[in-house]
């Protein structure tokens, strides 16, 4: 058997923290329409897997019921108190956008059993994060700086955008490939980067989209390159072409022999049994979700551009493409339906 | 009739912006600028405007306001500093237009109630935020039609053209504005999101505003009633213009709105700073024409 005389990986023995986003991030692909009790079910079926971190909040994270974003089925707080005292032993973490989130509404989230944060800004924006962040560490959270739409920024430009998100206190910095754009050789350039300037016990992590299906190859080339966070999430549950998988991801750790100290069959059961089934439409990589990472637009972008092209007379993609030429970032849904009624406007169709 | 004799405090972005449309002013005239740093570009920049300048904050100015006859100061620093600095231009009698986030005094946007803050004489008036001046306008206009459960607005800036101050206490910002969304617009209740987008060329300041009514939308009043709103606001903002709608989706009104700027400090693309500054002056000149008339006096305000 040819399997018994490859080599070891020179990835064995190295750890990586798993997080679980299909009840953040896959929020988005839901509409925002998962129920309190369909996230405590998703939520202990992950915990019995041995899933470290779950991120739980609306789709934009804390302060994210709106107009522009979608109104969940429950506030983040009873999302969050239903389902941290359930927890035997992970960690129930939320995102916060600042200009969208705030100081108030993590201290909520915190009272609710929250005890680690996504501090989100844009990958050139860092710099709106301080008080956040700040207050993040104050509360006793694991407090992580994540570094959206990676792929609008280089990998000098990300080093100094991550140095600032260390020095207001993140203990962790993440790349996040909003768009999924980015690409392995990106990957290892950008994170690289990063590894070289910040302090040592600084982590770095990585959050992928699939939208070219780089998902695994990406996390794997993070962790190559010095990350030892990967976010992902069971059956890819995530906006546009989803997240990373993580059951995938796990099964190709544990061939590398990295440890992630989850039990890779029960993970593969959740992403079956229990994901599978919630699905409103099967996340993959199709012809709006490629355009996404063809393009570089956000992914969070897929499900509200084909509103919009319903109800304008605009194909998503063209919406999608245009929106990508305006370097539109995370936070402007609005200008998708704005975008959609300019076009139509010029194609000459009427709106109604 | 000689001018009413103004102090900028604050040397960024909103202060430099400041001189250029004061000194445009009949009623209104720039003669002190306050800063902290003496490298800073506003402060050499108001020097060459011919400004007296002092980077000793606002206690460098203090000693000069009888002397030079200050009667209205500007305060474009932070929410954090901005009470001690009405406290002590106030003891002196000096009016305060608020340009941070503080808001400690009664919020104003001219088009929608200046008048009653003129009436009744304010010793201390704050602009709310560069959002707030941008879209309350649009929502008093729908609430002048029918009532409005919900509103929610999104406003995108350019990268350039927000400061380090406002970076660092963003969530200031959505406090005051969404506040200002229920006390100065009408609504009952209020969200505020800012978006700071870095793209080059820089894209204008958009705005986006979403009310829900609490009955089905009068289509054709509301939206007349948005165009005539804009045509006032125009009158100190030219590049306030709409892009798209409004349009009506169940009981969901929204408003697609653009805001150039006249290009005096930052370029055009910054009309964050010019709505800010434009309503500031705008405030400052009905002070000033009932100082002048002599329908107001402004008097000093005794310390507690």
């Amino acid at each position: 058997m040819t399997q018994n005389t490859k080599k070891l990986s020179s990835l064995h023995g190295r750890k990586v923290i798993l997080h679980d986003m299909c009840l953040r991030d896959g929020m988005h692909a839901k509409a925002e329409q998962i129920s309190v009790e369909q996230m405590v079910t998703v939520a202990t079926a992950l915990d019995d897997a041995g899933v470290p971190y779950i991120q739980v909040t609306h789709g934009a994270g804390l302060g994210g019921n709106s107009l522009q974003h979608g109104f969940a089925l429950a506030s983040n707080e009873e999302y969050i108190s239903a389902v941290a005292p359930l927890m035997k032993q992970a960690k129930v973490s939320v995102l916060l956008i600042p200009g969208l989130g705030t100081m108030k509404e993590l201290q909520s989230a915190y009272d609710a059993g929250a005890r680690s944060v996504h501090v989100a800004t844009h990958c050139t924006e860092a710099n709106t994060s301080p008080q956040h962040m700040a207050f993040a560490r104050e509360l006793g959270m694991d407090t992580t700086g994540f570094l959206m739409m990676a792929h609008l920024n280089d990998a000098k430009g990300l080093t100094e955008q991550a140095l600032l998100m260390e020095s207001y206190g993140a203990q962790t910095v993440y790349l996040t490939d909003s768009a999924g754009y980015m690409l392995p050789a990106d990957v290892t350039e950008c994170i690289s980067a990063l590894r070289d300037s910040l302090k040592p016990e600084t982590e770095i992590g990585f959050h992928g989209h699939h939208n070219l299906g780089m998902g695994i190859a990406n996390s794997i080339a993070a962790i190559e390159a010095g990350a030892s966070r990967i976010d992902g999430s069971a059956a890819g549950l995530g906006a546009g072409a989803g997240n990373t998988p993580l059951e995938v991801f796990a099964a190709v750790c544990e061939r590398m022999g990295i440890e992630t100290g989850v039990d890779l069959f029960k993970l593969m059961d959740v992403s079956e049994n229990i994901i599978l089934p919630m699905m409103d439409h099967v996340i993959r990589v199709d012809r709006e979700s490629l355009t996404l990472g063809y393009a570089g637009v956000y992914s969070t972008f897929l499900l509200h551009a084909k509103r919009a092209a319903e109800r304008f007379g605009i194909p998503a993609r063209d919406i999608l493409v245009e929106l990508g030429r305006q370097k539109m970032i995370a936070g402007q849904e609005d200008m998708i339906v704005d975008t959609a009624m300019t076009m139509a406007k010029k194609r000459g169709i009427a709106i109604k | 009739m000689e001018k009413i004799k103004c102090a900028i405090i604050g040397s960024g972005n909103i202060g430099t912006d400041l001189i250029y449309k004061i000194q445009r002013s009949q009623f209104l005239e720039p003669v002190w600028m306050v800063g902290i740093d003496p490298d800073s570009e506003g402060l050499s920049r108001a020097k060459d405007l011919g400004l007296k300048i002092t980077s000793d904050g606002v206690d460098g100015l203090l000693p000069h306001v009888l002397k030079d006859n200050i009667q209205i100061a500007f305060d474009a620093t932070s929410a954090y500093v901005h009470a001690e600095n009405s406290r002590k231009l106030n003891e002196l009698a000096v009016l305060m237009i608020d340009l941070t986030p503080a808001a400690i005094g009664p919020l104003c946007v001219p088009p929608v109630n200046l008048k009653d803050h003129t009436e009744k004489l304010e010793m201390n008036v704050n602009m709310i935020s560069c959002a707030g001046q941008a879209t309350i306008p649009i929502i008093n206009s729908v609430v002048q039609i029918q009532s409005v459960e919900y509103a929610e607005i999104v406003a995108s800036l350019a990268s350039k053209s927000v400061g380090l101050g406002t970076r660092a206490n963003l969530d200031e910002f959505t406090y005051t504005t969404s506040s200002a969304i229920e006390t100065v617009g009408g609504a009952r209740k209020g969200k505020a999101l800012a978006i700071i987008n870095p793209a080059e060329p820089p894209l204008v300041m958009r705005n986006t505003i979403y009310c829900i009514t609490d009955d089905k939308p009068d289509e054709a009043k509301i939206t007349a009633s948005i165009l005539a709103m804009i045509k006032e606001v125009q009158k100190y903002v030219p590049g306030y213009k709409l892009v798209n709608g409004p349009i009506f989706d169940d009981r969901k009104v929204s408003v697609f709105m653009e805001v150039g700027g006249l290009g005096d400090y930052l370029p055009k693309y910054a009309g964050n700073l010019d709505i800010m500054t434009a309503a500031a002056t705008r405030t400052a000149e009905m002070f000033a024409e009932e100082i002048q008339s002599g329908k107001i006096t402004l008097t000093p305000v005794e310390a507690k």
